[in-house]
C-alpha cells in the first residue's frame, strides 16, 4: 500500500510540474518548484484522495515537503483511523 | 446572505432579450437600446454581465461585435446547452456563488428551467429588469474604483489564465514572468470603502469571517492602538486593485492579528503569505510577540493552513475560536517572483 501511496502522490506532484524531474526525497519547496500556495493544494489533494482530514497539529509545511514526507503523514493517519498500535 | 448588493453578475439571453429578433431565423436583429442601457449601468456599478444563449457561437459573437457591445460580456456561454448548464459554467469561471447571479430571458420556459435546476439564481423576465435595477439586490453599498474596473480586471485575468495554461514549467517560474508588484501600506481614508467591500465579499480567505463596517474601519485606521494595512497588486496584464487587508491590535504585550483577508482573485499568487510575512517582521522589529485570531467558519480552512504553514501554533481554543502564536525566529522573506513596496503611515 505504501508504494501505491507514494505513486499516487508522485503522480499528482509531477502532473503539476511536467517539465521538472522530482525524486521522492526532494524538498519541492527548496528546489523552487512549489510555492506556499501549492502546499495548500497538496493538503486538499491528500485529504480528498486518502479520505481523511489532516488534523491541525499535522498541518505543517514539513509534512508536505516531499513525496516521502506526505506518504509518512498518510501512513500515520491510516494507522490512527484503523485504530492501530501507533 | 443579505439582499443588499447580492447580485454580482447578470447573465443575459440574446434573441428577443438583448436584441429584437432571432439571429438564425430573421434577416436582421435590432439591438434593444433600453437593454444596452441596463448592461451599461450594471457595468458602472461593478456588476458583471455575461451571456447564456442557445445560438451559433461564432455568428452570435460576430453580431455582438458588430453592435459594439461584445466587450461588456465576460465568459459568454453561447451553445445549444441548457441555460442552467451555461449559468453554472459562468459561476465557476468567475468564481462566484450561484446566489450572486441573476438571469434575464424573455421565454418563460427558460426562466423556469433555470429556476428549477438552480433555485439560488434570481430569474428576471426581460420586461422587468429595468425596474429591478433600483432594488437592493442590484445596488451595491458602495461603488469603489475596483467596482468600476471589475470587468477590466476580469478581462486581464482571462488573458493571464491563458498565459498560465500555455506555460509549461514550475509555478514559481511562471509567476516570475508576470512582473508582479505588490504594495502594502497603512489604510488611507479613500481605501475604506474598498476595505469594507473586501470584508463583505470575501468568505473563503477571511481569517475570522467577521465583516467590518466603514465606521469600524475608520476608527481602527485612526486609532493609535491599531494598524490597518491594505495590500494592492499589479502585473504586466494590468491591476488587480486592492486585494488584501489586515488589522493588528498593537496595544497589548503581544500584538494581535485580528483579521487577515485576501481576495479570491489572488489566491494563486501567494501574496497572502507576503502580507503575513510583513506583519511578522513588524512585530519582531517592535520587540513584541504576535498572536492571531482565527474563527473556523467551515469555509476558511485555507486561512488556518496559511497560519500553520507560516509557523503559527495553536495556543488557545474555545469552540471554533482559535488563538495562534507566531514563531518570530521564522520570518519569511518575500518570494523572488514579486517586488514589494511598503508605504509609510500617513
Amino acid at each position: 500500500m505504501s508504494d501505491d501511496t507514494r505513486a499516487t502522490i508522485r503522480q499528482f506532484i509531477c502532473g503539476r510540474f511536467p517539465s521538472v524531474s522530482i525524486s521522492d526525497t526532494d524538498d519541492i519547496f527548496a528546489i523552487g518548484v512549489a510555492t506556499s500556495l501549492f502546499a495548500m493544494e497538496l493538503v486538499i489533494f491528500v485529504e480528498n484522495t486518502f479520505g481523511f482530514q489532516v488534523p491541525n497539529e499535522e498541518l505543517e509545511m514539513a509534512n508536505f515537503r516531499s513525496v516521502e514526507a506526505i506518504a509518512a503523514l498518510v501512513a500515520r493517519q491510516s494507522a490512527t483511523v484503523a485504530g492501530g498500535t501507533g | 446572505m443579505s439582499a443588499q448588493g447580492r447580485i454580482k453578475c447578470v447573465v443575459w439571453d440574446l434573441d428577443n432579450t438583448l436584441w429584437d429578433g432571432i439571429l438564425l431565423e430573421d434577416e436582421r436583429v435590432r439591438l434593444r437600446p433600453e437593454m444596452v442601457e441596463v448592461v451599461r449601468r450594471l457595468d458602472e456599478r461593478g456588476i458583471l454581465n455575461s451571456i447564456a444563449s442557445r445560438n451559433d457561437h461564432d455568428v452570435a459573437m460576430r453580431q455582438l461585435a458588430d453592435f459594439g457591445v461584445a466587450d461588456y460580456f465576460i465568459y459568454p456561454q453561447i451553445s445549444w446547452n441548457d441555460k442552467s448548464h451555461s449559468i453554472s459554467a459562468v459561476a465557476k469561471l468567475v468564481n462566484i456563488g450561484l446566489d450572486t447571479i441573476a438571469f434575464v430571458d424573455d421565454q418563460p420556459f427558460e426562466l423556469a428551467e433555470v429556476g428549477f435546476a438552480l433555485p439560488q439564481v434570481l430569474c428576471v423576465p426581460d420586461a422587468e429588469i429595468g425596474a429591478r435595477l433600483a432594488t437592493p439586490e442590484f445596488t451595491p453599498r458602495f461603488i469603489t474604483d475596483e467596482s468600476r474596473l471589475r470587468r477590466e480586471m476580469y478581462r486581464s485575468a482571462i488573458e493571464r489564465d491563458r498565459a498560465e495554461e500555455e506555460y509549461d514549467g514550475a509555478n514559481e517560474a511562471f509567476l516570475s514572468t508576470l512582473d508582479m508588484r505588490m504594495t502594502i501600506a497603512p489604510a488611507a481614508e479613500e481605501d475604506l470603502r474598498r476595505a469594507e467591500e473586501l470584508t463583505v465579499r470575501t468568505n473563503q480567505l477571511n481569517s475570522t469571517g467577521v465583516t467590518y463596517s466603514y465606521a469600524d474601519l475608520d476608527r481602527y485606521r485612526t486609532s493609535p492602538d491599531h494598524l490597518l494595512l491594505v495590500a494592492g497588486l499589479t502585473d504586466r496584464f494590468g491591476g488587480y486593485g486592492k486585494i488584501g487587508l489586515a488589522l493588528v491590535e498593537t496595544a497589548g504585550e503581544a500584538w494581535r492579528l485580528k483579521l487577515l483577508l485576501m481576495s479570491c482573485r489572488v489566491m494563486s499568487r501567494g501574496v497572502g503569505n507576503v502580507l503575513l510575512g510583513h506583519i511578522l517582521g513588524l512585530a519582531r522589529d517592535a520587540g513584541r510577540q504576535l498572536e492571531a485570531d482565527l474563527v473556523e467558519t467551515g469555509r476558511n480552512r485555507l486561512m488556518l493552513i496559511t497560519y500553520r504553514f507560516a509557523g503559527f501554533r495553536e495556543v488557545r481554543r474555545e469552540g471554533q475560536s482559535v488563538v495562534l502564536r507566531a514563531d518570530l525566529d521564522r520570518v519569511p522573506e518575500p518570494p523572488a517572483y514579486l517586488t514589494v513596496e511598503y508605504g509609510a503611515r500617513s
